[in-house]
């Protein structure tokens, strides 16, 4: 029975002797000890959530890196073809003016021409009358004396108008 | 209630402590020790207990008495007073048993080599201080009366007033002696506050680093009580019971482990004897009192949601209960450390049983090899066993404690604990 009976003086040691480690403990050894293994366990899970927050800013700089890419392509593509329509347009345009101008100096020459021709037969036309004038007079100055005289005179006339 | 989830538990553990002993790379080397450990320890304890029963014998011997009785000795009056000898020629399995696991007022180490401890009784006339070499004759080596203020007298390792040679029952004696098992609560004590506040230097040291050392044998099995005992048994507001739920389960931890070393730093069945598992169920018991809300004390004296009449066997009935927790705390740390340390010594016993106090050495030879198997194996268990009182104690309290400050939003959770 001496087994199952408890000694006054065990209990006494045993409680002065629990509640003294137990005090001494929790405010030398608990208390330090499970501060820093939540500090620890704290910092790892914020190195662990600030990587992948870094691991997601990458991605996304990286997406962005080739939107920038694909936008930069798009307005090369745009500018070469808006260069190449104003290149286009300005030769079309060049090409009508050049033919319009041409167009206008030929058709002021055509003018020229015309007037010039217009001229030029007038004043042939004038020189004409005139020559047939100084022919006429010449015949009449000549007599009509002898016909061979005529004769004589109207082809020598027509030999000086050969010669003129 | 726990066993369900205990198994994956003891796996998580050991995986964790044998990680870290593998990143220490040193595994085969620890276990070699180990071993080696164990064969010395056994083999001590076979020497002590040969001691034992060699001194009992040679007792025995010195002073002859033919009317030699056999094995009822244990319960009749062994002391050597001049009126009571009474010698056996015969081991007495039982006493040295009982002997083995009480506690004691010396510190026997071999034959008659003794440590005397520091006796304090209390009687009415004072305090009385006084070594306990003094209930030891020099010469004999028996027991004899001291007297101080009273006349003392050591029987059956308890201390009793005597007058006119007869002991008084029912005197109003205190004793206070710092007794083996009281050395080995100072000594368990010691080497907590030694471990524990060194480790916390080397926490505070190096703040945020990987453990090292003793703090990586130690932080395992402080995340092991923390993780896997307290959150889960416990909920958020475990933080406020880990000092105690941490110092309980190392106390008794260091105590078992203390227990199954057979020479001086251990010896003593500390855990195993009543007073200590009743002081800290007692302990586990007023935290939860203290920690009781209204909802824990509610569903004791009045269970909601029952009719008044069955009220009247519940509420006795969960009365009961509350105190039935820590007398069970009690009784299973209690009976499962003796229990171990009773199956080891009845192994040894039989090598001198069938010795026959060295008439038959070739029996006590063949069954000393065939005890020593045994007695390793046990040792091996009780190691095991060490560990799952301490897990069992701490994991008991936990959910005593949760039990105690549970909200009442955890209705259906708390009816199916009920059921259990």
């Amino acid at each position: 029975m001496n087994l199952i009976t408890p000694e006054i003086g065990l209990v006494f040691w045993m409680t002065l002797t629990f509640l003294t480690v137990l005090f001494l403990l929790s405010k030398f050894a608990w208390k330090p000890i499970m501060n820093a293994i939540k500090e620890r366990e704290q910092s790892i899970e914020n190195a662990l959530s600030s990587a992948e927050n870094a691991k997601k800013e990458m991605a996304k700089l990286q997406s962005n890196n080739e939107q920038l890419l694909r936008d930069a392509q798009l307005e090369r593509d745009a500018l070469l073809k808006s260069a190449r329509e104003a290149k286009e347009m300005i030769v079309s345009e060049a090409r009508t003016k050049a033919t319009e101008e041409a167009e206008r100096i030929i058709s002021i020459a055509r003018e020229a021409i015309k007037n010039e021709k217009l001229a030029a037969i007038t004043e042939l036309k004038n020189q004409v009358a005139i020559l047939s004038l100084e022919i006429a007079e010449k015949l009449v100055k000549q007599n009509l004396s002898s016909d061979e005289k005529q004769k004589e005179l109207s082809n020598k006339l027509i030999a000086d108008l050969k010669l003129n | 209630m726990f066993f369900p989830t205990f198994a994956p538990r003891i796996r998580n553990l050991s995986y964790m402590s044998s990680s870290t002993v593998l990143s220490m790379s040193k595994f085969t080397l620890h276990a070699v020790f180990t071993v080696l450990f164990t064969l010395i320890i056994s083999f001590s304890f076979a020497q002590h207990d040969h001691a034992a029963a060699a001194s009992n014998h040679s007792d025995s011997i010195s002073t002859v008495d033919t009317t030699a009785t056999e094995v009822h000795t244990a319960t009749t009056e062994m002391h050597a007073e001049e009126s009571h000898e009474v010698h056996s020629e015969a081991f007495d399995p039982g006493r040295m048993i009982t002997e083995h696991i009480g506690d004691a007022h010396d510190w026997h180490l071999w034959g008659h080599t003794h440590i005397a401890l520091p006796v304090i009784v209390y009687t009415d006339k004072g305090l009385e201080i006084f070594s306990s070499n003094n209930f030891r004759n020099h010469e004999t080596h028996h027991l004899q009366d001291y007297v101080g203020k009273n006349t003392y007298r050591l029987e059956e390792e308890k201390i009793k007033l005597v007058e006119n040679g007869q002991i008084v029952e029912h005197a109003s004696l205190i004793d206070l002696s710092i007794t083996k098992n009281v050395l080995t609560m100072f000594f368990v004590a010691g080497i907590m506050l030694f471990i524990f506040i060194s480790v916390a230097k080397a926490y505070t040291k190096r703040p945020g680093q990987t453990p090292r050392g003793m703090q990586s044998f130690v932080e395992p099995i402080i995340m092991f009580v923390r993780d896997d005992l307290a959150k889960p048994s416990i909920g958020k507001k475990y933080e406020k019971f880990m000092p105690y739920l941490l110092s309980v389960f190392f106390f008794i931890w260091i105590a078992n482990l203390l227990g199954l070393i057979p020479i001086l730093p251990g010896g003593a069945n500390l855990t195993g004897n009543i007073a200590i598992a009743l002081t800290l169920a007692v302990i586990t018991f007023l935290i939860t009192c203290f920690n009781g809300n209204a909802h824990y004390w509610g569903h004791i004296f009045a269970m909601p949601g029952v009719p008044k009449w069955v009220l009247i066997i519940l509420t006795p009935i969960e009365i009961l209960g509350v105190f039935l927790r820590p007398f069970v705390l009690m009784i299973r740390l209690f009976a499962n450390i003796t229990a171990g340390h009773i199956i080891a010594l009845a192994f040894f016993s039989l090598i001198f049983m069938f010795g026959d106090g060295g008439k038959n050495l070739g029996a006590g030879f063949g069954v000393g090899i065939a005890s020593w198997l045994f007695t390793v194996f046990m040792f091996f268990l009780e190691l095991l066993v060490a560990f799952l009182q301490a897990y069992v104690f701490t994991l008991l309290s936990a959910i005593y404690f949760g039990s105690a400050i549970e909200e009442a939003h955890h209705h259906e959770e708390h009816a199916t604990e009920h059921a259990h």
